[in-house]
C-alpha cells in the first residue's frame, strides 16, 4: 500500500464514522454579522413568563408558571386573585392564557394547568375559563381534565389557540407515559384538543363516533407541544412540539391525523439509545421541519405586521435549550431559512405579536420584552 | 428472660426501623426515579450539567459545602448567583414540586453518585424542618 492512500483512508474512516452521529438538518442557523434590532424590558422581575396574551395596547396577562396570573397595565403588574388550585410539578403549574375571541364585551380568559381535583395523587393538564373582572377571576368554570392523574413531570404540554368557526384548541403532552398515551385515543395525552368555546365537544370533531375514544381529541401522535399559532393567510394551525434528542417538530395541525410519536421520530433518547429505527410509516404525518440539534421550541407567533423590514410572515420560535429567538422563513410551507435573534437572551417561554404589531418574548428570569430597531 | 427481653427489644426496634424508616439503599435507589424525572434534563444523567448554563452536581464544592442550601434550593427553588467550583452561575432553578421524602431521596441519590459520596443520611425529617431562605 502505499502511503499517499494513508490520508484518504483517514478521511474515510473520519467520515464513516462521523456519519454514525446525528447530522445537523438543514438548513443550518444563521447567525446575522450586524443586527438591526434589540429589545427593551416591557415588564419585568418574572421568574417563568409561560404564557402571554394582549388584552389591548397597553394592557397584558401573564401567566408565572409557579401559579401566579399578572395583569400587566402599562409596564406596572398586579397579581389576580381567585385562581382555581394548582398542582406545580416539574414542567407542570400554570402555563398559558387565552382571551375568548369575543372578550372585549364578555370579558372570559381561559387557562390551563396542572390540577388534581379527583382521583389519585398527581396531576394532569386541565382547561378552565372564568371571567376577569379587574384583578379578580368570577365564574371559575372547568372544561377538561385530563386523566388519569400522575406524579410523572413531564409534558403537560399546553397551548390555546382559537379558529374562526367558534373553536378553542389546546394541547396536553404525553405525561412521561410515550408507550401507553400518544398513540391510544381512549387515552389522554399526546394530543391536540378542540372544543366549542363554551367547553361542548363539536359534532364534527373526528372521534366522536369511536368507541371508547376522547371525543375532545382533534390530533394525536404528538409528544409535547408547548407552541402553537394560528397561519395568518390560511388560517390553518401550526404547532411545534418538544422531540426527544434530535427530534422537535414543526406540524401543521389537521383533523384527525395522527404525527406519530413514539412510533416514528427524527430523534433518539438523551441516554443516546434508539427509540425506533421509523422515520416515516403510513397514515402518520411528516413534520413540516424538525429541528436537529434539539432548540427545546417553546412559544411561537408569525409576524403579520411589517414593522420589522422583511420579517413578514415569518414564523418566531422560542428557544428554551441555546436561549435565543430562532426566525425562520417559510416558502409553501417549508422551512428555507433559519435566524438566530437575540442570541443569549435567556430561556424564552413564548412568543406574541402585540397590538401594535411588535413581537414581545417571555423570558425567564428577565419577564416580558419587546423587540424593537437598534438607534 | 433477660436475654430475651434484649434480643426482642432489638428485633422490634429494627423492624421499626424498617417499617417506618427507609432504608438508605432504599432511599438512593428512589431518588435515581426522581432524578431521571425531575433533575437529568438540565443536570444531564452523568450529573456534570452544562457548564456556564446548569452547575455540575459531580464534585461539586457548592453541594458539599451547602448541604441545607441545597435541600432549600430543592424545596423552594433557587435564584441569584452561585459559584460552583470556581465557576458562577446566575440562573434559575424552579421549585419542582416534589415532597420532604422525595426531596431526601434525590439528595441522598445525588450525593451518593457519580464520584460523590456521603457518609450521612438525609432523612425526610431533615428535609421537613429546612425553611425557606
Amino acid at each position: 500500500m502505499k502511503l499517499s492512500y494513508f490520508p484518504n483512508l483517514l478521511i474515510f474512516f473520519l467520515f464513516s464514522h462521523l456519519s454514525c452521529a446525528q447530522e445537523e438538518n438543514l438548513p443550518k442557523i444563521e447567525t446575522p454579522s450586524k443586527s438591526n434590532y434589540t429589545y427593551e424590558i416591557v415588564v419585568g422581575d418574572i421568574d417563568i413568563p409561560w404564557g402571554i396574551e394582549f388584552i389591548n395596547e397597553n394592557e397584558l396577562l401573564v401567566t408565572e408558571k409557579s401559579g401566579l396570573l399578572y395583569r400587566v397595565k402599562n409596564g406596572v403588574k398586579q397579581t389576580v386573585e381567585g385562581l382555581p388550585d394548582i398542582y406545580v410539578r416539574g414542567q407542570g403549574g400554570l402555563l398559558d392564557v387565552a382571551l375568548h375571541p369575543d372578550y372585549q364585551k364578555n370579558k372570559i380568559i381561559y387557562l390551563t394547568l396542572g390540577a388534581t381535583l379527583e382521583g389519585a395523587a398527581g396531576g394532569n393538564t386541565a382547561l378552565y375559563c372564568a371571567k376577569l373582572n379587574g384583578l379578580q377571576l368570577d365564574n371559575t368554570k372547568l372544561l377538561y381534565k385530563a386523566t388519569p392523574n400522575t406524579k410523572k413531570g413531564q409534558h403537560w404540554g399546553s397551548r390555546i389557540v382559537f379558529d374562526q368557526e367558534g373553536h378553542i384548541y389546546f394541547t396536553i403532552g404525553d405525561r412521561g407515559n410515550r408507550d401507553l398515551n400518544p398513540q391510544d385515543l381512549t387515552r389522554d395525552g399526546g394530543k391536540v384538543y378542540r372544543l366549542n368555546l363554551d367547553g361542548s365537544i363539536p359534532e364534527d370533531n373526528p372521534f366522536v363516533d369511536q368507541l371508547g375514544a376522547k371525543t375532545a381529541v382533534y390530533s394525536y401522535g404528538h409528544r409535547n407541544p408547548q407552541g402553537m399559532a394560528v397561519h395568518p393567510k390560511t388560517g390553518v394551525i401550526w404547532e411545534n412540539e418538544h422531540g426527544p434528542k434530535g427530534g422537535d417538530e414543526i406540524n401543521i395541525i389537521r383533523k384527525g391525523k395522527n404525527y406519530g410519536w413514539p412510533k416514528i421520530t427524527y430523534g433518539i433518547n438523551y441516554s443516546g439509545t434508539i427509540i425506533t429505527k421509523n422515520k416515516a410509516l403510513p397514515n402518520m404525518e411528516q413534520p413540516e421541519y424538525y429541528w436537529l440539534p434539539s432548540i427545546g421550541p417553546s412559544g411561537m407567533a408569525f409576524s403579520t405586521s411589517g414593522v420589522y423590514k422583511k420579517w413578514k410572515n415569518n414564523l418566531f420560535v422560542g428557544s428554551l435549550k441555546f436561549e435565543y429567538l430562532e426566525r425562520l422563513v417559510l416558502k409553501n410551507d417549508k422551512v428555507v431559512k433559519r435566524e438566530k435573534l437575540l442570541d443569549k437572551i435567556g430561556r424564552v417561554r413564548d412568543v406574541k405579536e402585540g397590538p401594535d404589531g411588535s413581537l414581545y418574548l417571555g423570558v425567564e428570569g428577565k419577564g416580558i420584552i419587546k423587540i424593537v430597531p437598534s438607534k | 428472660m433477660k436475654i430475651f427481653i434484649i434480643v426482642y427489644g432489638l428485633l422490634m426496634t429494627s423492624l421499626m426501623y424498617t417499617v417506618f424508616q427507609k432504608t438508605r439503599q432504599q432511599s438512593i435507589s428512589d431518588g435515581a426515579e426522581i432524578y431521571e424525572d425531575f433533575c437529568a434534563q438540565c443536570h444531564l444523567d452523568s450529573g456534570v450539567g452544562v457548564p456556564g448554563a446548569f452547575p455540575t452536581l459531580n464534585k461539586s464544592d457548592f453541594l458539599f459545602e451547602n448541604i441545607t442550601r441545597s435541600i432549600a434550593a430543592i424545596k423552594y427553588g433557587l435564584k441569584g448567583a452561585i459559584v460552583v467550583n470556581g465557576e458562577s452561575y446566575n440562573g434559575l432553578m424552579a421549585n419542582q414540586g416534589l415532597d420532604d421524602e422525595e426531596i431526601a431521596d434525590v439528595m441522598n441519590y445525588i450525593l451518593n453518585s457519580w464520584d460523590n459520596t456521603y457518609l450521612q443520611t438525609i432523612t425526610t425529617a431533615q428535609v421537613q424542618e429546612v425553611q425557606k431562605p
